[in-house]
């Protein structure tokens, strides 16, 4: 297990893309943003390696591999509790090349707050010679919408510089998907099943990074890896801005949304294509910014799918595309189209 | 000033200790009196420790504390990074976090707000995070109430941290400091708790002697050192800290195959908190000449004593203050304060209790369906002996209210009876002080 050599970071040709990413104290060494397929692969190592033990078809190590070709430099993660903690750190093996803390379920944002306020005392006080040292928050829908919130919401207020990304599969899946308030309406859980009087769970998914832009904050976007490129831009916006930042990255789970392992990305990309999932960023300066595929429906909304297409390649919306509950399936698309137009209105990119 | 009765930390007599006189490096004519509160000297305390993070939330009676240092901060007195978080529980996180990336990390909380930071307590102790809690100790709801009892505190006994009680404003500041140095040691790495007792300490004055700021500096070496730790990825030992220059992971999941083993090190931990627990309060004393008793246990007059009292807290002053009384009428009495409740001094308090007749522990906090926390310690420590002395258990002072020197010893001159009797029918075993009806 003892490795001879201290690896270096970006990758070398040749090397093993599984090695820590090492900074010496006082190395100023800044990554350029590269979004080049080719640039990508040959300058950028994932901060999660591999031998993790996420599902096949599971998007959020894809989320986090992405998101960590947009750090800058030295950066610490901080993950709560969750499908993405549990899987990746089995004691004795971790998947991260970085700094990493899991402290609990809903508190992550607290722990990434203390993380940051250590950091500034000790630079303050010349202990940690970096010129800086990135904090970034990984948590699932459960940990940011329900039992995660408050602390979120602190973090926010407070102003901590931490950059918190929720990938959002949309229930609790490390328990065996049960609803939280990022399942959308009428999706089938294991604690809103379709029965015979109720067809899946009843209230609409809670708009969290609205959420975050009403707190004001330096950030805040929407993204999904099948987007891959406007991710790893977001991210980079997210950690480069002074304050807190939030990203909210929807990212599908083949086990609670019931699809075939292979098509998580294609998944992810119907999402945005039927305005179910907007990608957008915000900033107080600009104010809504439609991007990437949903700037382009924008401009041209013939290239808006029926929510259908999101619907029919997962079993949770399986019990919506009877022609019983033709009017279920009217009402979700009443409301993504309300949703949307909202966004229409209130992005300044969007054509008038 | 001390008042009567109060242990002003000089006598240091008990367990092993010399009767010396020594001269302290600090000698009172070097140290600073100061009028403070118990909140402010625990704050002070924390000031002058070089703390770089503070995650507190407001909650009585600790407020002052939060108070105090946010003033320290607003007028930078200090360097460190204040957090004023939205609840104990992001506090204890932030906490958590802080001491993972290599601050030294400190809060304060009491009662419904240590409750709510039970949770997190478990994890500072599991990651073996040296953070200092202080717990202003006050009853828990229903019905909601603000004065003291020591019913919070029980909260955190299993939590695997080091709870320490102060008997006064005095000791409330000596103890601030030596927990950081307790906690910080490189064989115990585990977090501290000074308990004061809410109101009776925490808001009442008292003219404190305290040392001068370059003096506490020295006494904790200067900043947290961060501990090294093996791991196999590296050839050399790395910083056990959230570190960009070796990377290491913490929290993470173990299961059946790992987890008991790896609890079995933070027990050898704590258990050797006792050595230098003990071994602090007389680097304390060699200091600053102010020493309470061992550091684990403060005995008064136990070693002849046919009854002895067992308290923690503030109580102890107003018992010993009638145990003195009651001494220079011939009745062979003594009191004997837990300091440290975790770890709990098993030895110390069998060593002192062992050629006595009738224990008597003062809880102030019920287990209901069972006797009080304390009693149940102190029966598992006095079950081994040969002679077992006759125990019972007085619950008083529940929800704030006063031990007066009358109730005492109304407990005292009952005690007599019972001694005389020779035994304690068990219906009896669990009395109540002071409560009406």
């Amino acid at each position: 297990m003892v490795v001879k050599t201290i690896p270096e970071i970006p990758v070398k040709k040749g090397e093993p893309p599984y090695k820590l990413w090492i900074f010496e104290p006082g190395e100023k060494k800044e990554f350029p943003l590269v979004f080049n397929l080719r640039q990508l692969a040959e300058q950028r190592r994932p901060a999660l390696i591999p031998g993790h033990r996420l599902c096949a078809g599971c998007a959020a190590p894809i989320v986090v591999k992405l998101a960590s070709f947009a750090f800058r430099g030295p950066t610490v993660v901080v993950t709560a509790t969750g499908c993405l903690e549990v899987s990746t750190t089995i004691y004795p093996y971790t998947s991260w090349a970085v700094p990493w803390i899991h402290n609990a379920f809903e508190n992550a944002a607290a722990t990434g707050s203390g993380i940051e306020a250590a950091i500034k005392a000790l630079k303050k006080t010349g202990r940690l010679k970096y010129e800086h040292v990135d904090v970034v928050v990984f948590a699932g829908d459960g940990g940011t919408y329900d039992i995660g919130i408050q602390a979120l919401s602190g973090m926010a207020e407070r102003g901590h510089d931490v950059l918190y990304i929720l990938y959002d599969n949309e229930a609790y899946m490390n328990t065996g998907i049960q609803r939280s308030g990022g399942t959308p309406k009428f999706a089938w859980t294991t604690t809103s099943p379709v029965g015979s009087v109720l067809p899946g769970k009843g209230e609409h998914k809670k708009p969290i990074a609205d959420i975050m832009v009403a707190h004001r904050i330096p950030y805040v976007a929407t993204a999904t890896p099948a987007h891959w490129m406007d991710l790893i831009k977001k991210v980079r916006k997210g950690i480069e801005v002074n304050g807190p930042a939030f990203i909210h990255a929807l990212s599908s789970c083949n086990r609670g949304w019931r699809h075939e392992e292979g098509i998580s990305i294609e998944i992810l990309r119907r999402a945005v294509d039927t305005c179910y999932f907007p990608l957008w960023e915000w900033t107080p300066e600009t104010g809504y910014l439609l991007t990437d595929r949903s700037l382009v429906i924008a401009r041209n909304p013939s290239l808006k799918q029926p929510i259908d297409k999101f619907l029919e390649v997962q079993g949770r919306f399986r019990h919506l595309l009877r022609p019983e509950n033709k009017e279920l399936l009217k009402q979700l698309q009443d409301y993504v189209d309300a949703v949307w137009e909202d966004l229409l209105k209130r992005a300044s990119n969007a054509p008038r | 000033m001390p008042r009567e009765g109060d242990n002003n930390g000089s006598r240091g007599e008990g367990v092993g200790m010399s009767r010396l006189q020594l001269i302290p490096k600090y000698p009172r004519e070097k140290q600073v009196m100061m009028n403070l509160n118990g909140d402010e000297a625990i704050a002070y305390a924390a000031k002058q420790s070089y703390v770089d993070v503070v995650a507190a939330y407001p909650i009585t009676p600790q407020t002052i504390i939060v108070e105090k240092y946010s003033e320290f901060v607003a007028n930078g007195e200090v360097h460190t990074e204040f957090v004023p978080v939205e609840s104990e529980h992001s506090a204890m996180s932030a906490c958590v976090g802080a001491a993972a990336a290599g601050a030294r990390a400190f809060t304060a909380t009491s009662s419904q707000g240590l409750a709510l930071m039970v949770e997190i307590l478990y994890i500072a102790s599991g990651l073996r995070l040296p953070i200092v809690l202080a717990v202003v100790n006050r009853a828990l709801s229903a019905p909601i109430n603000i004065h003291n009892d020591h019913s919070d505190a029980y909260l955190m006994r299993d939590s695997g941290w080091i709870m320490l009680f102060a008997e006064n404003v005095q000791e409330a500041y000596d103890t601030t400091i030596q927990a950081f140095k307790i906690a910080e040691h490189p064989e115990v790495q585990l977090p501290a708790s000074v308990h004061i007792d809410g109101f009776f300490l925490s808001h009442t004055l008292e003219n404190i002697y305290t040392l001068p700021d370059e003096a506490v500096y020295e006494f904790l070496g200067g900043p947290r050192k961060i501990p090294k730790v093996r791991v196999d990825y590296f050839d050399e030992e790395v910083d056990y800290a959230l570190n960009p220059a070796r990377p290491l992971s913490f929290g993470s999941l173990a299961l059946y195959d790992y987890y008991f083993e790896m609890k079995i090190p933070q027990l050898i931990a704590i258990n050797k908190a006792l050595d230098v627990i003990k071994q602090v309060n007389e680097e304390w004393y060699e200091l600053t000449g102010r020493r309470y008793g061992n550091g684990l246990v403060d005995p008064y007059m136990v070693e002849d004593a046919d009854i002895v009292l067992v308290a923690m807290g503030s109580g102890a002053g107003t018992i010993r203050s009638v145990v003195k009384k009651y001494r220079e009428r011939g009745l062979k009495i003594g009191l004997l304060r837990v300091r440290s409740y975790r770890p709990f001094p098993h030895s110390d308090i069998r060593n002192l209790l062992r050629n006595t007749k009738l224990v008597a522990v003062m809880d102030r906090a019920i287990g209901p369906g069972q006797y009080g926390a304390l009693y149940l310690d102190i029966a598992s420590t006095l079950y081994h002996e040969r002679s077992k002395p006759i125990l019972v258990d007085y619950v008083y002072g529940l929800g704030g209210r006063d031990l007066s020197p009358d109730m005492v010893s109304a407990m005292i001159n009952q005690l007599v009876k019972d001694l005389e009797r020779g035994y304690i029918p068990e219906e009896e075993r669990l009395r109540f002080l002071g409560v009406r009806g």
